[in-house]
């Protein structure tokens, strides 16, 4: 449970930190760039939640009998 | 112990929800998404306990096999169309939603046309032959 509550607060992490990064970027005037940080900040969070969600379901084809 | 763990979850995910939404909507979803699975994981544990007291229980009574898992599966896409319609729907896809419900529910009858099948085909051999 506590390690799940930390995949939490490391998706919301990312979230900030591009955020951040995004907005630091734009005042520089690189906008291509600050949309490349955006990206690959979205590709980090989606591989955690796909490899949970992956997880879920292999659960629940186990334990529903499928 | 573990509803407290969950109700403190689900209020810290609707906190992060709201700080991340406006700076970022993409990852603020992806945020409910973990929060969902997180959940179902504690919870399935707990499922699976139940399923073999009713496996058990029902190999005891001599129940077929077939029915208890039909229903068995029947709980189970019932859980996963839940899912989906919810995530969706909170991603403001409405009619995808009701679009997933609505495939839940055919898989749903197809699984039950033995069962049905055997109560029609036992009723029809009530009625006497004229």
């Amino acid at each position: 449970m506590f390690v799940d509550a930390l995949i939490l607060f490391q998706i919301a992490g990312i979230g900030i930190i591009v955020a951040l990064i995004h907005t630091i970027l734009k005042q520089m005037g690189k906008e291509e760039i600050a949309q490349f940080a955006t990206l690959i900040g979205f590709i980090l969070v989606l591989l955690i939640v796909v490899n949970g969600l992956s997880d879920l379901f292999q659960q629940i084809r186990s334990v529903f009998l499928f | 112990m573990d509803i407290l763990q969950i109700t403190v979850l689900g209020v810290l995910a609707s906190i992060l929800y709201i700080l991340l939404k406006e700076v970022h909507a993409s990852i603020a979803f992806l945020i409910i998404l973990i929060t969902g699975i997180v959940i179902f994981f504690s919870i399935i544990q707990q499922i699976q306990l139940i399923f073999e007291t009713i496996q058990r229980l029902g190999d005891q009574a001599n129940v077929q096999g077939l029915y208890l898992t039909t229903i068995l599966k029947i709980i189970g896409i019932s859980y996963i169309a839940e899912i989906g319609a919810h995530l969706t729907k909170d991603a403001g896809l409405h009619s995808v939603s009701k679009y997933i419900e609505l495939a839940g529910k055919i898989f749903i009858l197809l699984l039950a046309v033995p069962i049905i099948t055997a109560v029609i085909e036992a009723i029809i051999g009530f009625i006497p032959n004229i």
